[in-house]
């Protein structure tokens, strides 16, 4: 067993009118089974209503599924007793960083979860050192989140789950606030967790570049799982994806124009040196 | 007919030790019917540029003419400005609140005193125009999808008939389809109606898809002003103060380095398509 399996996982929504009778039932996750390894990269995709944030909530307990079951390393969520230690065993970093983030100085907020867990005072210290040395925000330790950019709101945001040592981190559009470059120190910051930490990361997101280095992808639709492979695998499906209400890496996409023009390219091309290799320039 | 802006100076706390000076000496003429897009790292004042224009801030120093009238003259009308010059703000689906689609757009041309009829006249004419159908109208704003909310919100602002209308980063958070449905509504509206659009991103592909023109805010100064595919020239200065250029960009700048004798300007997939098509063939 991974580090969260899913087996037949249904949630649904209660629809009611103004006098609260029930008009309907919407599932906003219908029957999705997964496995995570862990120290996976994993992506998911999915456009507005497709259910992947409804799911992601599933993986730290927010919300516990209507029908099937959700182990997250082992812990079955259902269990009242077991959400506590599932909620230090998969993190959560949420769309806007200015929600998140709640001491007066940077250090002090990312002490906040291991004070909470009854962390001994000299142990939070460290940890609270080795998580903004890991998401490159040390020097800032002593200032006051208010003054940080978007990009750096979020990396605080990102250190303060950390040093509560989860095993999984789970992001909910962690970049959909931010300027460019905010979402380069994101992405960079969120790869190192997984490469140099080993923290299993499932990046749910808007920007196709973000997740071409991820291991596996799942693409949701309907709150169905409706594709689900690899970077290369899932890109090389332009018109499905873009059925979906999904998009390509703008290199993938100029990629599949010039094949389509008659340039011999293979499908799923996902970096610039990709296509300058298939293009024979080098 | 334009928004002229002379010599424009914002400082945030004036004659107080927290005095901050957020926007410096801004000289800007925006002509009738054009598309502008406006970039800029968080905190560059872009935002607080915005809000100038329709009289929610009032420069420190400077001259602000609508029209060729000075708004900031004795008796001159603000309430008209703000119905001239229509300001959606960042998730403008939070302001969403009354109990049907078509109530909630009736509540600005409502305010302004018309008569019933014009209201519905103005308020189908809105909907109609960001693409929600009837079926949407007796809805309950808050059953839509996020991109159906974001159109229900900017419907709102567009049954004042403004003029101008300034959108401060309207797809943040939508998924690709949304993304390239509300660009694409906005850039119809600017072409049939001859609307002045400016439109805050911080997507530096969605910017070189539809604007005219590029202002780029830095540290509260105008630092480019220009059409996109000069500004994205400055592609290594824009990196510098937290900005890129479009992906494709980087592209074409990789392949003309390995060889390929492209024009490294190209800002579109279209245009970098065709491009390398022509430097393969020639």
């Amino acid at each position: 067993m991974g580090i969260i399996e899913a087996r037949d996982v249904v949630y649904e929504y209660v629809r009611r009118d103004e006098e609260g009778n029930v008009e309907g039932v919407t599932k906003a996750v219908n029957d999705v089974s997964l496995d995570i390894k862990q120290g996976d990269f994993i992506a998911i995709l999915g456009h507005n209503g497709s259910g992947k944030s409804t799911l992601a909530k599933h993986m730290n307990a927010i919300l516990n599924p209507t029908e099937g079951t959700i182990w997250v390393d082992g812990m079955d969520t259902n269990e009242e007793e077991n959400v506590w230690n599932i909620r230090q065993t998969a993190g959560m970093v949420f769309q806007n960083p200015d929600n998140q983030i709640i001491g007066q100085v940077v250090e002090e907020d990312v002490g906040f979860g291991p004070e909470n867990m009854g962390v001994p005072t000299k142990e939070i210290w460290e940890r609270v050192e080795e998580s903004l040395k890991a998401v490159g925000m040390y020097q800032f330790r002593k200032h006051s989140p208010n003054k940080l950019s978007g990009g750096q709101k979020q990396r605080v945001s990102i250190a303060g789950v950390l040093a509560m040592h989860p095993k999984c981190i789970v992001l909910d559009e962690p970049t959909a606030m931010l300027d460019p470059s905010g979402r380069k120190e994101v992405i960079r910051a969120v790869r190192g967790l997984n490469q140099v930490e080993g923290v299993t990361v499932v990046l749910i997101t808007h920007y196709m570049e973000e997740i071409i280095h991820a291991d596996r992808v799942f693409v949701m639709d309907q709150g169905k799982i409706a594709m689900e492979g690899t970077p290369r695998e899932i890109f090389s499906q332009v018109e499905k994806l873009k059925s979906l209400r999904l998009d390509v890496p703008q290199v993938t996409l100029l990629a599949y124009e010039l094949k389509k023009q008659g340039i011999p390219l293979p499908d799923g091309i996902l970096t610039t040196d990709e296509l300058i290799r298939a293009l024979g320039l080098e | 007919m334009s928004i002229v802006l002379e010599h424009v100076n914002y400082i945030y706390g004036e004659d107080t030790p927290l005095a901050l000076r957020a926007l410096n000496d801004i000289c800007l003429t925006i002509p009738d019917g054009q598309f502008v897009g406006v970039i800029g790292h968080t905190g560059s004042g872009k935002s607080t540029l915005m809000q100038h224009l329709n009289g929610l801030i009032k420069a420190t120093e400077g001259h602000i003419y609508f029209n060729g009238e000075d708004i900031y003259q004795k008796d001159y009308d603000m309430k008209k400005l703000r119905s001239k010059v229509g300001l959606v703000f960042q998730y403008p689906e939070h302001q969403l609140f009354e109990i049907d689609v078509f109530t909630d757009v009736c509540f600005g041309p409502k305010n302004l005193g018309l008569d019933k009829e014009e209201v519905k006249r103005r308020a189908t004419d809105a909907l109609k125009k960001v693409g929600l159908g009837e079926e949407f109208f007796y809805q309950s704003p808050f059953e839509l999808s996020g991109g159906q909310k974001r159109r229900a919100a900017i419907a709102g602002v567009l049954a004042m008939q403004p003029q101008v209308l300034i959108l401060d980063e309207p797809t943040a958070g939508l998924d690709p389809r949304g993304r390239d449905d509300i660009l694409k509504q906005i850039k119809q509206l600017q072409t049939q109606t001859g609307m002045t659009i400016l439109l805050v991103s911080h997507s530096m592909e969605d910017v070189a898809e539809y604007v005219d023109r590029i202002i780029v805010m830095n540290k509260g100064s105008v630092m480019f002003d220009d059409v996109p595919k000069k500004v994205f020239q400055h592609y290594k200065e824009l990196e510098e103060v937290g900005l890129a250029a479009p992906q494709v960009t980087y592209i074409m700048h990789a392949l003309k380095e390995k060889g390929l004798d492209v024009d490294v300007n190209a800002t579109t997939i279209h245009e970098a398509a065709e491009e390398i098509l022509r430097a393969l063939k020639g």
